[in-house]
């Protein structure tokens, strides 16, 4: 059975579960709403344009933050690649950062920045910028010094040796980097925008809640889903696998 | 007229030696008292059993490390850095990935020819591996013979006039090597190149080279250095007594190191 139907028919399956657990009544209808009562605030919501200006905000946030986070954590992962105190002290430091979820960096993104989108986009890029930097980071220290000694006695050194060869060889990292950056700075994105002022998808989530509309708030999770995983598979993965095959580094599907 | 003797040395290494420092272990000698000139235009193999220093002795030849002692001298200037003069190709491909056939064999001649003449220049020297049809291929989709004659493009593209070989055949099946052997006795009369070749294979050193050194381990060092006067190209029938004869001075060596493995692990 191809892939596709045998997701149709489950999700198809998904659903019917659910309206059976909504006809059996178990829970009133304000916890769990019907799948076409979901369906219909979806279809107001686009109807109006009110969730369409939402997404489009969304993504304004996303690309303003992943595109400086992109930027920082290429920069922080070649400098700590290459200036061993660096990695020793600011590097110890950034894997630390890592490990801290995004949602915690809200609270002190609106003191300093207040509700609008500034602070938005600050979590975004706090988001975004240690796993990119990491993977940088780690890509140039991967750089096989085979690569590096043959470059070495074709007359390639210093500011050429880098752009020519330890670049491209680490490029499989930085798209990885890229990939999980994107997905870490879309899950921050919505933490940041559940407590701001909107407009944007998690601040109508947020305002659903408020109002008691469970239908929009699981209308919303679901979009959030659906762009997280169309854009990780339209996207990243293909130009993941691209890399991946350009670079002799596809494994073997067996 | 009084000629300096010298002059007429291509590559002249004297007294070069090579100690690691290690973090905790005593320093490791890898070699010492190495003295060998080589004149141009010859093919010199050295050979030696695994850990005599022969792999690290070309590194230096080539300018990728120092030698803690001695002085080595190409055409009376001293090897400090890699450079133009000298090209090299190693065991394992080095090819760049990300890049075609075509670009790898033209990547070291960026700075120094326009695109017409890298180009041409590449062309010549794929027809040469018999390669041209695979440009615009990228490495991993070429067998490991394959990558390995598109590396020799490479170094021969440079145009430098020493070609360095870290045991180039060494990872390839018997067919294969045996193929690029005759390949690379072609491209040498061809070229008149000076190569300077390593190996661990006995039959390889005989059948290619003029002139075999042969190194001993622990801390290595030159045991033998004699020249192989046979017609080329090389048939196995002539090549035999010579082998025999090399087999039995590695294998002196060989039992040196067992032994020495064998004290040290009673040791342990």
């Amino acid at each position: 059975m191809p892939v596709a139907i045998k997701r149709i028919l489950f999700f198809f399956i998904l659903i019917l579960l659910w309206q059976g657990i909504v006809i059996a009544g178990i829970w009133p209808e304000s916890m769990i709403p019907a799948p076409l009562s979901v369906a219909k605030e979806l279809y107001l919501g686009f109807k109006d344009m009110t969730l369409v200006w939402d997404i489009l905000a969304s993504f304004r946030h996303l690309f303003i933050g992943l595109a400086c986070s992109l930027v920082i954590g290429t920069i922080l992962g070649v400098l700590l690649a290459n200036n061993k105190t660096l990695d020793e002290t600011l590097g110890s430091m950034i894997l630390a950062l890592q490990s801290v979820p995004s949602i915690v960096w809200v609270p002190l993104a609106i003191i300093w920045f207040g509700f609008g989108e500034a602070s938005i986009i600050f979590v975004v890029i706090i988001g975004g910028t240690f796993v990119m930097t990491m993977n940088m980071r780690i890509g140039i220290k991967n750089v096989p010094p085979i690569y590096l000694k043959a470059a070495r006695t074709m007359g390639s050194n210093g500011v050429d040796l880098f752009f020519k060869v330890i670049v491209p060889a680490a490029i499989p990292y930085a798209v990885t980097g890229v990939k999980l950056a994107w997905a870490f700075s879309w899950r921050a994105l919505m933490a940041a925008e559940l407590l701001s002022t909107g407009p944007g998808l998690g601040y109508t989530l947020s305002y659903a809640s408020d109002f008691n509309n469970m239908s929009l708030v699981i209308g919303i999770i679901i979009i959030i889903g659906v762009i997280g995983s169309v854009v990780d598979q339209l996207v990243f993965q293909r130009i993941e696998k691209s890399v991946l095959k350009r670079w002799g580094l596809e494994e073997e599907v067996a | 007229m009084y000629v300096q003797e010298e002059n007429s040395v291509y590559l002249s290494i004297s007294d070069i030696s090579k100690t690691f420092q290690q973090d905790k272990n005593p320093p490791l000698s890898v070699f010492h008292d190495i003295n060998i000139a080589i004149q141009q235009g010859e093919f010199v193999s050295l050979l030696g059993p695994s850990g005599c220093g022969k792999s690290t002795l070309l590194s230096i030849i080539a300018g990728l490390s120092r030698p803690s002692t001695g002085k080595i001298l190409l055409e009376n200037k001293a090897i400090t850095a890699p450079g133009p003069d000298k090209s090299m190709v190693f065991q394992e491909s080095a090819l760049f990935p990300w890049m075609t056939v075509n670009e790898n064999v033209t990547f070291p001649l960026r700075k120094k020819m326009n695109k017409k003449e890298r180009a041409q220049s590449a062309a010549s020297y794929l027809k040469m591996v018999h390669l041209s049809k695979f440009a615009d291929h990228y490495p991993h989709e070429l067998s490991g013979g394959m990558q390995q004659r598109v590396s020799i493009a490479r170094a021969l593209a440079m145009n430098a006039k020493l070609l360095l070989m870290d045991e180039p055949f060494g990872a390839l099946d018997e067919q294969t090597r045996i193929i690029l052997q005759e390949e690379l006795e072609r491209i040498w009369l061809e070229t008149e190149k000076t190569i300077i070749f390593v190996t661990h294979s006995i039959r390889e050193a005989i059948k290619l080279s003029d002139r075999v050194i042969i190194m001993g381990a622990r801390p290595g060092t030159v045991i033998s250095d004699f020249k192989v006067d046979l017609p080329r190209p090389r048939l196995q029938q002539d090549m035999a007594e010579l082998e025999e004869e090399v087999l039995k001075i590695l294998k002196v060596e060989i039992d040196k190191v067992m032994k020495e493995e064998l004290q040290y692990a009673g040791s342990d």
